[in-house]
């Protein structure tokens, strides 16, 4: 309970739900060998990390942020360009930690500053405008983050595919520096939401919670709410970049597209919705349930595009077309909002029924 | 404190001028900036006719806040609707358009343009039943279910038209420019402009002068006491958000003329600017919001001649200026 911070699942069928993931992430290399597969556990780390940030806002405060993919891509950013400027050595990997986490944390006080203390509804729209403006800078600024095209580069010797630790003769399964990058996205990740999970379940994550119950109130009581709120803000973008870290390292590669979309953001909207606002362990479920629908369904997708096109529907095969994906995306976002509005962790923890959502 | 007679007319609250003297400064200090007079003037106009185009994109968003306490960020959905079904309008009309009478021209686009205000206000008659009835009250819901809504309607149209871009000409006799002297006036910019100003003093007329007017400004103030004088607030509320997503559709209209394209992202983009335009102006006013609009009109092409480099950003620091300045925007209406 300890490594828990004294808030386990609390319902039978979580618990056995997130062991199973966990479980089935950790052994990923050796229960499904296959590119594909490790590539879809690691991203399913990296973004239950980046999603439990996001919850931290969400869930906890009741803000509504656009700008977290600004931090993720932050994180990406900045491992990827000294990565690519120092080449790959250790030291650049430093460099780009102690820069990038810094940059934005401190970005994120400023936001927090200048934003959580005009009004609490201009802030969705802020955020908004400066992340956009952020992905104008990126894009724009070619000689630094490549543009469009982004930054690729080189892993230092160790964490590369190449490289053999233990030879399959002796072990029956090879495990390379590419395995052993992945234990290091899934050691971080799991760490950050542990981190997480401690900082909710603080007393400072109840005065979080009490400011998004009632701001006024929570003011009356003596507590600073901007301070807190700056600081969760400031936690959460700390998060958010070392997500952005560990996805550059995982993907070797950082750019708009991995990093700064805001179809990116739209999907750590859905997760933490699909996941259950306002717990931790949301996140995990979300992004699970999200990346697997993500790099399974849409294969199905095209199957089912090409039978309409091939049976002459009209418009069905447009609207089944698997660059559509993001359309029904959004419909089950709606109804996930409308009809779940607790997500799949408050459903389970109510017992499964209709007692009255948390909140 | 003196007395009032009955018959003295109600002393009314002091106008505050700061706002609107702004962008005149902002204008007049550029004049030695630039240097040349005429450049100055084009650039003027420029943002003039920019500034009605965001204003009439914007006006819906702010009126829509103001009075219904609803955040819409699918706004901009119906602004790349208006502009998609004015293709589709005038497609089949291209002889028309190319036709060299600006009374043959208008009457497609004029037609155009309604049915994109037909249809716009159609869909958010739709938009208001599905998504936001159920969330009215609740701001972080509202921003939710809106922009599952925008991804919705911005997929639907990749699906229904494609992801390419399609052009969208100027009528011929709207093409190209008046010559004042030395200074060359885009004709198109002149009949935005005049359209802006058109929708702009009708609102403000609708709102001040008549009996809907007042209902919506008292439904701001205090829903349950006009509730209680037995008027349907609810009825109210979706006419004003219809009304809001059919001037969205005109606008989109417009500016698809002004920029001569459609695309499905262009609801992305005009988000963005909306809102930055509707925090300057302050949630809900609508004075605000058209000083708003030409303020981001004028750093943009002001910033874009002087320092191109920094218009990318100028809108942000626009905002950050005038936030600074007053932290509840130009003009603070609402309390929440």
């Amino acid at each position: 309970m300890m490594i828990l911070s004294g808030d386990p699942p609390r319902s039978r069928v979580l618990t056995v739900l997130l062991v199973v993931i966990i479980l089935a992430l950790a052994l990923t290399p050796f229960l499904f060998p296959g590119a594909k597969a490790l590539n879809v556990a690691a991203k399913i780390c990296v973004f239950a990390a980046l999603v439990a940030s996001y919850d931290l806002l969400l869930g906890y405060t009741g803000s509504v942020s656009f700008a977290h993919t600004m931090f993720y891509g932050i994180g990406s950013y900045a491992i990827a360009i000294a990565l690519y400027g120092m080449g790959p050595n250790w030291a650049a990997v430093a460099t780009g930690i102690v820069v990038g986490l810094p940059l934005a944390a401190l970005l994120a006080l400023a936001i927090g500053l200048f934003s959580l203390r005009v009004a609490a509804i201009f802030f969705a729209m802020i955020t908004l405008a400066v992340a956009s403006a952020f992905q104008v800078l990126a894009s724009q600024l070619s000689w630094l983050t490549g543009g469009e095209d982004g930054r690729s580069f080189q892993l230092p010797e160790l964490l590369r595919p190449g490289t053999v630790l233990i030879s399959k003769s002796l072990f029956g399964f090879e495990i390379n520096g590419r395995i052993l990058t992945f234990y290091l996205v899934f050691a971080i990740s799991a760490l950050m939401i542990l981190a997480l999970l401690r900082v909710v379940n603080s007393p400072f994550g109840r005065v979080l919670q009490a400011i998004r119950e009632n701001r006024f109130r929570a003011e009356a009581l003596g507590f600073r709410t901007v301070f807190h709120l700056t600081y969760a803000n400031c936690l959460a973008a700390l998060v958010a970049a070392g997500a952005g870290i560990l996805n550059a390292l995982w993907l070797r590669y950082a750019g708009p597209d991995t990093s700064l979309s805001f179809s990116i953001m739209l999907d750590i909207l859905l997760m933490v919705v699909i996941g259950g606002m306002g717990t931790i362990y949301g996140a995990i479920i979300g992004a699970t349930i999200f990346i697997l629908a993500q790099n399974y369904l849409q294969a199905l997708m095209g199957v089912a595009s090409k039978a309409a096109s091939e049976a002459g529907l009209p418009l069905l095969p447009g609207l089944l077309h698997p660059d559509r994906w993001l359309l029904w995306l959004g419909l089950l976002f709606i109804a996930s909002v409308y009809f779940f509005p607790t997500g799949v962790v408050g459903r389970l923890r109510s017992g499964g029924g209709d007692k009255g959502a948390p909140h | 404190m003196t007395e009032l007679a009955a018959t003295d007319p109600l002393p009314k609250p002091k106008r505050d001028l700061a706002p609107i003297l702004l962008p005149i400064a902002l204008a007049l200090a550029m004049i030695p900036l630039i240097g040349s007079p005429s450049t100055w003037l084009t650039l003027t106009a420029a943002s003039l006719a920019m500034g009605m185009m965001i204003f009439i994109m914007a006006s819906g968003l702010t009126l829509v806040f103001g009075l219904m306490d609803v955040l819409n960020f699918g706004h901009g959905a119906f602004i790349a609707v208006g502009a998609y079904v004015a293709t589709l309008v005038l497609a089949p009309f291209a002889a028309s358009i190319q036709a060299d009478s600006l009374w043959i021209n208008l009457a497609v686009l004029a037609p155009a343009a309604l049915l994109s205000m037909a249809v716009s206000g159609a869909l958010g008659l739709v938009v208001e039943r599905v998504l936001i009835l159920p969330v009215y009250g609740q701001h972080l819901k509202q921003i939710l279910m809106t922009t599952g809504g925008l991804i919705v309607a911005e997929q639907t149209l990749y699906a229904l038209w494609g992801p390419q871009i399609i052009p969208m000409p100027l009528p011929t006799s709207l093409r190209g420019s008046f010559i004042l002297g030395d200074v060359a006036i885009a004709k198109y910019r002149v009949l935005a402009t005049l359209i802006g100003l058109a929708v702009f003093i009708a609102i403000q007329l609708v709102l001040n002068r008549t009996k809907l007017g007042l209902l919506i400004r008292a439904g701001v103030e205090n829903r349950e006491m006009v509730e209680a004088l037995g008027y349907r607030i609810r009825r109210l509320f979706l006419g004003v958000f219809m009304t809001g997503s059919a001037l969205a559709g005109l606008g989109g209209v417009m500016w698809a003329l002004y920029r001569e394209q459609v695309h499905a992202s262009m609801s992305d983009e005009l988000t963005v600017l909306i809102f930055v335009v509707v925090i300057i102006g302050g949630l809900g006013s609508i004075g605000g919001c058209f000083i708003g609009a030409i303020l981001v009109a004028m750093v943009a092409n002001y910033g874009g001649f002087l320092v191109p480099k920094l218009a990318l950003v100028s809108n942000i620091l626009l905002m950050v200026a005038i936030l600074m300045w007053r932290p509840r925007g130009l003009y603070a209406v609402t309390s929440r």
